[in-house]
C-alpha cells in the first residue's frame, strides 16, 4: 500500500485549488516577524461544577506551524482552547501567548496578536461578507479603515474562494459559506496566533481539505502559529506539524503526526479499536468495524 | 424628500402665517421634529445592536416607562428643580430601569427571541403601573400624561431647545458606530476585536437612556419609533451601523414629520398627537413583525 512522496504530492495537488490561487500576504510583502515564545500553559484548570473538564494541564505549542488539537467527545479540548484564547477564565493556572499573559494584557493589544473563531457562529445582524471579514481588521484600522486594510479584506476572500458572495448577506449563505467567511474575518486580523474551535464543521471534503491547506500554507508562509480543534485524526494527521492528543481533560499525548498515529495510543485515547495504516505515503487511521 | 416634509411642516398651522409665528412655533416645532425623530430611530438602533434583538427599543423594555417614572419621583420631591434637573433625574431612572431588564432577561432561562421584547413590556407596564399610582395619590395624573404622549403642539421658542443635546449624543454614536456593531455580534467577536464589551454596552445604554429622558421631557413618548425605522434600514442595508445610522436617523425625521403632519391634518383645525399618531401605525408594524419569519428562514 505504501507509495512514494512524489505520488504524495500529486494527490494533495490534485485536491482543492490551482497552484495560482491567491495567498495571503502579510504587511508590506515584508517577511512577518516570528513570535519569539509560542502559546504557554501552566496548571491550568477548569471545572464547571464537580465535573474538571480541563484538568492540570501544562503544555508548550511550537511557534510556527499548525497544530492540531484531538481528543473524544469531552476531553477538554475546546475548553482549553477558549482559556487559551481568553474567551474564558481558568479556575487555576495561567496562559501565556508570546511571553504576554493572556488575562492581564489589555485587550486591543491582545487583538493584534491572537484571533479566535469559536465552533458555533451565529450573528443577529445581518452582515454582508465583506463587511464581516472587514471587521477582522478592527484591531488594526479601529473603525477607520485604510487602503492597506482593504487591500487585506480583499486578499482574504480571495485566500477562501468567497469573491463571488462578497457583496452577500451572511444569511443568505449556506453553512460551508458562512464557516469560510468566519475563518476569512480571523485570517484578515493578520495575527501571529489563530486559533479555530473546529473550522471545517459544516465544509465538504474538496473545502475541507482546501481550508486545510490554506491553514497549513499560512503557518508555513507566513510564520502563523495556527491552532485547530479537529475531530478527524487523519485531517489531523495529514495537515498538522504537530498533534496534541487530549482525553478526559490531560494531554495525553503530544508531538509530531508519527509520533500520534499510533493504535494503541489512539486505541487509549478514543477506546475504540484502531489501525493505522500508511496511505499515499500519508498515516491513516481506519475506525470502523 | 424629508427637506420638503420640514418645510410643509413649517407651514401648517392654525395661526396666520408672519415671521413672528414662523420663529417663535413653526421653525421650533419643525426643528424638535427632526431631532426628536432622528434620535428616537438611532436609540433603537442601539438598543438592537447591544440587546442582539430586532423586537426592542426604548419604549418596548421599559427604558422610556422608568424615565416617566423618574420624572414624577422628581416632581414629587423637588416640585422646583430646573428641568434639566429633572431631565437628569430620569435618565438616571432610564439607565436603571433598562438595566432591570438586562438582569432580567439574563436570568431567564430560555433566549427565546421573541419573549425578551415581551419581558420588556410586562417590565414597562409594571413601571407605568407605579407611575400611574405615584402620580394619582399626587394629583399629577395630567402632567404625567402630558409627557407620556408625545406631542409637538406645545414646543415653542424657548421650550424645546434641550433637544440639541441629543443632537450631540446622536453625534457620539456616529462615531462609535463600528463599536456597536462588533457589539452587536456577541460578547466573543467583541473579545477577539479588543473591544470593550461592557464599556461599549454602558456608553451605548447611556446614550439611549439620556436620549429616552430628554425626548419625553420635552416632546413626550413617541412609541415604536425605534423599531420601524431601524427594521426597515436593516432590510434594505443590512446592519453594519456605519452604512445604516445615517439612514435611520434621517428616515426617523422623516416618520415623525409625516405623523406629525398627519396628525395636525386629521381633525384640522384641532390636532391628534403625534404619539398616538405613531403608535397606530407602529403597533401595526411590531404585528407584521413579529408574525413574519426571520429572514433567515425565507
Amino acid at each position: 500500500m505504501t507509495q512514494t512522496q512524489t505520488q504524495t504530492q500529486s494527490w494533495t495537488q490534485t485536491q482543492g485549488h490551482s497552484p495560482t490561487a491567491p495567498s495571503l500576504q502579510s504587511s508590506a510583502g515584508t517577511p512577518r516577524p516570528r513570535a519569539a515564545v509560542g502559546i504557554r500553559a501552566e496548571g491550568v484548570t477548569k471545572s464547571y461544577g464537580r465535573t474538571v473538564v480541563v484538568d492540570d494541564v501544562s503544555i508548550e505549542l511550537p511557534v510556527g506551524g499548525l497544530t492540531a488539537l484531538i481528543g473524544p467527545n469531552g476531553a477538554g479540548k475546546s475548553t482549553f482552547l477558549s482559556i487559551a484564547a481568553r474567551l474564558l477564565a481558568a479556575d487555576h493556572g495561567r496562559v501565556s501567548v508570546d511571553g504576554l499573559d493572556v488575562t492581564t494584557t489589555p485587550g486591543d493589544v491582545m487583538a493584534r496578536r491572537l484571533a479566535v473563531l469559536r465552533q458555533d457562529n451565529h450573528l443577529e445582524i445581518r452582515l454582508t461578507v465583506r463587511d464581516l471579514v472587514a471587521f477582522g481588521r478592527f484591531p488594526h484600522s479601529k473603525g477607520r479603515p485604510t487602503p492597506e486594510d482593504l487591500v487585506h479584506v480583499e486578499q482574504a476572500m480571495a485566500y477562501l474562494d468567497l469573491e463571488e458572495y462578497a457583496d452577500r448577506y451572511l444569511d443568505e449563505l449556506s453553512g460551508g459559506q458562512r464557516q469560510r467567511a468566519f475563518v476569512a474575518m480571523v485570517l484578515c486580523q493578520d495575527t501571529d496566533f489563530v486559533l479555530l474551535d473546529e473550522p471545517l464543521n459544516n465544509l465538504d471534503l474538496r473545502h475541507a481539505v482546501a481550508m486545510m491547506r490554506r491553514l497549513r500554507d499560512a503557518a508555513r508562509e507566513l510564520g502563523r502559529t495556527v491552532v485547530v480543534v479537529v475531530h478527524d485524526i487523519n485531517i489531523a494527521s495529514c495537515y498538522a506539524d504537530t498533534i496534541v492528543a487530549m482525553c478526559d481533560g490531560q494531554v495525553a499525548a503530544s508531538g509530531s503526526p508519527a509520533e500520534i498515529m499510533r493504535s494503541e495510543l489512539l486505541e487509549q485515547i478514543y477506546g475504540l479499536e484502531v489501525g493505522v495504516h500508511e496511505l499515499d505515503g500519508q498515516l491513516i487511521a481506519t475506525y470502523y468495524s | 424628500m424629508v427637506l420638503a416634509l420640514a418645510g410643509l411642516s413649517a407651514w401648517i398651522g392654525v395661526a396666520d402665517m408672519s415671521w413672528e409665528v414662523f420663529w417663535v412655533s413653526r421653525l421650533p416645532r419643525t426643528l424638535a421634529i427632526v431631532l426628536a425623530g432622528a434620535a428616537l430611530a438611532v436609540s433603537g438602533l442601539l438598543m438592537q445592536l447591544l440587546v442582539r434583538n430586532r423586537f426592542v427599543e426604548p419604549s418596548t423594555v421599559g427604558t422610556t416607562e422608568a424615565a416617566g417614572l423618574g420624572l414624577v419621583v422628581v416632581t414629587m420631591l423637588a416640585p422646583g428643580a430646573p428641568l434639566m434637573a429633572k431631565m437628569l433625574v430620569a435618565a438616571c431612572f432610564a439607565l436603571a430601569g433598562t438595566w432591570l431588564f438586562l438582569r432580567v432577561v439574563r436570568l431567564m432561562p430560555v433566549r427565546e427571541i421573541i419573549l425578551v421584547p415581551l419581558i420588556g413590556l410586562m417590565l414597562g407596564g409594571v413601571l407605568a403601573a407605579i407611575t400611574t399610582f405615584l402620580a394619582f395619590h399626587n394629583d399629577l395624573l395630567q402632567t404625567l400624561n402630558s409627557w407620556m404622549t408625545g406631542d409637538f403642539s406645545g414646543v415653542l421658542r424657548g421650550r424645546y431647545e434641550m433637544l440639541w443635546l441629543v443632537a450631540a449624543l446622536v453625534a457620539v454614536a456616529f462615531v462609535a458606530a463600528d463599536r456597536f456593531t462588533v457589539a452587536g455580534m456577541g460578547e466573543t467577536f467583541s473579545l477577539n476585536a479588543g473591544i470593550n464589551h461592557r464599556w461599549v454596552m454602558g456608553v451605548g445604554l447611556s446614550i439611549v437612556s439620556l436620549i429616552s429622558a430628554v425626548v419625553v421631557v420635552t416632546v413626550g413618548v413617541i412609541p415604536f419609533l425605534g423599531l420601524v425605522v431601524p427594521n426597515v434600514i436593516s432590510r434594505m442595508l443590512g446592519d453594519n451601523a456605519r452604512r445604516g445610522l445615517p439612514w435611520v436617523a434621517v428616515m426617523g425625521a422623516g416618520l415623525v414629520l409625516v405623523c406629525d403632519i398627519l396628525g395636525r391634518l386629521i381633525r384640522y383645525p384641532y390636532e391628534i398627537p403625534v404619539g398616538t399618531v405613531m403608535g397606530v401605525l407602529g403597533a401595526g408594524f411590531f404585528l407584521y413583525m413579529l408574525l413574519r419569519k426571520p429572514s433567515h428562514e425565507r
